[in-house]
């Protein structure tokens, strides 16, 4: 009996700023490094691997005609459609023909396509307002559900195009994707509304935040570096944005909002799509726009009051410094 | 075949190049006569950025880059400050040099280990004595010190962890500084943390304290180090460079120039200005233009401060997305090794003294830096104060114009804004690879990369010839800051 072949790999970059391909390559275990023992071979990926020119092309070309079977198609960056539905703000290059195409036609022979990042996912940075190019996602646009292929498509895995969001993604959320998919039990339950792995998407970014004391009493940072909360002025979505960002943690011990700066939502089709500028808090009549998911807005207003009326001194002198001021008072063990 | 035209290549696409590149060659005789370089995407960040609130401007341009991340999110912030009229506190500084120091050591190391050395495992140097060793060290994908180097990257990154909160793309690089403070335990783990870089590359690297390596002066030095360290991985390229005559391959002339970086009290550890060929002159970007004449791109040759970004696929003459910089009417080099030149170190300008700008001197340059950059990290951790602030609060602005000039790892980046109503009116950036990989200007004057590929031998049978791979590589490209 043979050994199971190994699942395969193909990493292409459309639209991109590489960001994800940089992420993927610091992922604790070393998918792209030392994949086989995961049983994942990485066919070809933009910073690895030994093949370009007429190499690459052959590789394209064998994957293309069915010779070399294709497991996942993982494209980073997104589908640049204009100018005029042409493509040609990206072609691929030595192959003459746009990235569009060339993606269109190994999504074909592919078991999965998975989507690294928002801008291959939804369009992301690469569809901001005022953007000229026509990107989109390989099967959203923004929000809406059809990209470079349609809504309805599947792969011969039977799953759409797994959207790993994120600007750019945590590089657990990729490896530990492209695991499942090659362990071959990533069901289409397992994905979200917009075909996010559920693993990290049906958390909030919120969740295990260090600043969660000041959330509670909404005790809030008024400029960057200090240590309250974010939500009410620096314009900070981790109460609606998916992701498992401060229970897991980036680059070792950071997040966004341990760093002091807002998140952006960048997990969320159409996150660049910001109502003022991302480092302010949008407001009607003092209450911020974007309240946290699931709660209703009146008791949202009633919690907050009551949370202020009770701000330990502390919290308060704290949330405006940029290190502790007060520190917790000293209590003895056991003591009441 | 002589009097006959002289044959056409296309080469592309590249690995490990950072992006989409594609390099036109028209070869006589087995070496190229001259070559056109296409960088074959365009986002448009620039068209993006047009009429937003300025400092959606941090969120937005280091998008540009997942490898030079941080170098963007500065030259936006320094471009910020310059239009708001703010300085950044004393922390607020080492935190910007820790992050672009770091960044670009990071670089260095990445580029060295992943995209350049691997090449050398090419079946086409299969008989050469240090053929197994290359690949023993550099098999893409799987080279004992390729593997550990990326681990190392993975590992030092939690300095970006600290200090920035996630790498790639952050908004901790502020105008007044970085939303960012450290406590003592921060300090500290930062210092452990440059400490093992520094002993990663001390073992394995150098085989040498990075001292050693950063007090070359000379040639003779260079080749006793090679010998002394034989061990080491830099001394692995000293080898191959000398058996291959790297030193002859990909030579442009220059000039080369260097915004200057780490600014101090004291001064900078990298200081800005011109390299003429011969010495260093003041930096003055009054000449400074980018002409679209070969660029898919409207309009005529305008300084930054002033140019536009309007996409015409029809113009006849164009083959790259990417402008054509130009000072003074020359295209320039950027890089590490314009920074050493311009910086006075000995060994760079004695390399520079023998042959020029070339794939060995481009090379050993990034090595000095790494070597340079590690205890000025070290230093610049040590002296964070904790109790001190890290940033100053923004002030709005309504019409105002502001540069943000770095150096990134590939070389000098420029980010030219101007705020008018309080909205962005122009943002315009010309990042490291746009100098090195310029296309053809009005003039008909190639860019560096174009000068460098001239002479650069082709065999018959080579597809994709290794020699251009080298040349493509020693510049350290990053097609997508190139394209933005």
């Amino acid at each position: 009996m043979s050994a199971p072949s190994p699942f395969t790999l193909l990493w292409l970059q459309a639209a991109s700023c590489g960001g994800c391909a940089n992420a993927a390559l610091d992922a604790d275990p070393p998918l792209f490094l030392q994949g086989e023992r995961l049983g994942v071979r990485t066919l070809w990926h933009p910073m690895l691997s030994a093949e370009n020119g007429a190499d690459l092309q052959n590789l394209l070309d064998r994957i293309g005609a069915g010779r070399e079977p294709l497991d996942a198609l993982v494209v980073e960056g997104a589908v640049l459609r204009g100018p005029a539905g042409s493509g040609r703000f990206q072609m691929a290059p030595g192959l003459e023909r746009p990235m569009a195409d060339l993606l269109r036609d190994l999504a074909g022979v592919a078991r999965h396509v998975v989507a690294v990042g928002s801008c291959a996912a939804f369009g992301g940075v690469a569809a901001t307002p005022g953007s000229v190019t026509e990107a989109a996602g390989l099967q959203f646009d923004g929000v809406r559900a059809g990209g470079l292929l349609p809504e309805d498509w599947r792969g011969k895995g039977g799953l759409p195009v797994i959207n790993i969001a994120g600007c750019a993604p945590h590089p657990g959320w990729i490896v530990e994707t492209l695991m499942a998919l090659a362990e071959g039990t990533l069901a289409p339950a397992d994905l979200d509304a917009f075909n996010r792995p559920r693993f990290f998407a049906d958390h909030l970014a919120h969740h295990g935040c260090n600043r969660n004391e000041y959330y509670e009493f909404k005790a809030s940072a008024q400029a960057p570096g200090q240590q309250g909360c974010l939500m009410e002025n620096l314009g900070c979505k981790a109460t609606q944005a998916p992701g498992d960002c401060n229970r897991r943690r980036w680059n070792g011990i950071g997040s966004c909002t341990n760093a002091g700066f807002a998140c952006i939502n960048c997990t969320s089709p159409g996150f660049t799509e910001s109502i003022g500028p991302w480092q302010e808090t949008p407001k009607v009549a003092g209450i911020p726009v974007g309240l946290p998911v699931d709660m209703p807005k009146a008791w949202f207003v009633a919690l907050a009051a009551l949370s202020k009326s009770a701000t330990p001194n502390r919290v308060r002198k704290n949330a405006l410094a940029d290190h502790v001021v007060v520190p917790p008072a000293n209590r003895p063990p056991g003591g009441s | 075949m002589s009097g006959a035209a002289p044959a056409r290549r296309i080469v592309g696409p590249f690995n490990r190049v950072e992006g989409d590149l594609e390099v036109h060659l028209d070869l006589d005789r087995g070496r190229i006569a001259s070559a056109r370089v296409n960088a074959p995407l365009f986002r448009g960040f620039e068209t993006m950025l047009d009429g937003k609130p300025p400092s959606d401007a941090l969120v937005l341009a280091p998008r540009i880059c997942g490898i030079c991340s941080v170098a963007q999110s500065q030259a936006t912030a320094k471009a910020l400050a310059a239009a708001m009229g703010l300085a950044i506190p004393d922390n607020g500084r080492r935190a910007f040099h820790l992050l672009l120091g770091a960044e670009n050591a990071a670089d260095h190391l990445v580029h060295f280990h992943l995209f350049f050395m691997p090449d050398f495992t090419h079946a086409a140097y299969a008989g050469r004595p240090w053929h197994g060793r290359a690949l023993q060290r550099f098999q893409p994908g799987a080279g004992q010190a390729l593997v550990a180097a990326a681990r190392l990257r993975a590992r030092f990154f939690q300095v970006m962890g600290i200090l920035a909160g996630k790498w790639p793309h952050s908004l901790a690089l502020q105008p007044g500084g970085s939303s960012k403070p450290v406590d003592r335990g921060e300090r500290s783990r930062l210092r452990a943390l440059v400490a093992e870089f520094r002993a990663h590359v001390e073992e394995h690297l150098f085989t040498a304290p990075l001292e050693a390596f950063a007090d070359l002066a000379d040639r003779s030095d260079l080749a006793r180090f090679a010998a002394r360290h034989a061990g080491g991985d830099a001394a692995l390229f000293l080898t191959i460079a000398a058996d291959l005559g790297l030193a002859e391959l990909g030579r442009a002339p220059g000039p080369a120039l260097s915004y200057g970086a780490y600014a101090e009290a004291e001064g900078a550890l990298l200081p800005a200005g011109l390299w003429d060929g011969k010495a260093v002159r003041p930096l003055d970007l009054a000449g400074l233009v980018e002409d679209p004449a070969h660029a898919w791109m409207a309009g005529a040759a305008l300084h930054p401060g002033q140019g536009e970004t309007r996409p015409d696929l029809a113009k006849p003459q164009a083959y790259s997305w990417c402008k054509a910089p130009r000072l003074n009417g020359q295209p320039v080099e950027v890089g590490a090794l314009a920074r050493q030149l311009i910086a006075g170190h000995p060994l760079i300008r004695a390399l520079w003294a023998d042959r020029g700008s070339n794939v060995e001197s481009r090379v050993v340059a990034r090595l000095l830096e790494i070597a340079r950059l590690v205890p000025a990290l070290e230093r610049w951790a040590a002296e964070l104060e904790p109790d001190r602030p890290f940033c100053h609060p923004a002030v709005p602005i309504e019409t105002a114009q502001g540069v943000g000039l770095v150096e990134a790892a590939r070389g000098g980046l420029g980010h030219w804004l101007t705020v008018e109503d309080g909205r962005i009116a122009r943002y315009q950036i010309i990042a490291p690879t746009t100098w090195n990989f310029s296309p053809r200007d009005g003039a008909g004057m190639p860019g560096p990369l174009e000068q460098a590929l001239v002479g650069v031998p082709v065999g018959n049978d080579e597809a994709t010839p290794i020699a251009v791979q080298h040349v493509v590589r020693s510049f350290d490209p990053c097609m997508v800051c190139t394209v933005h």
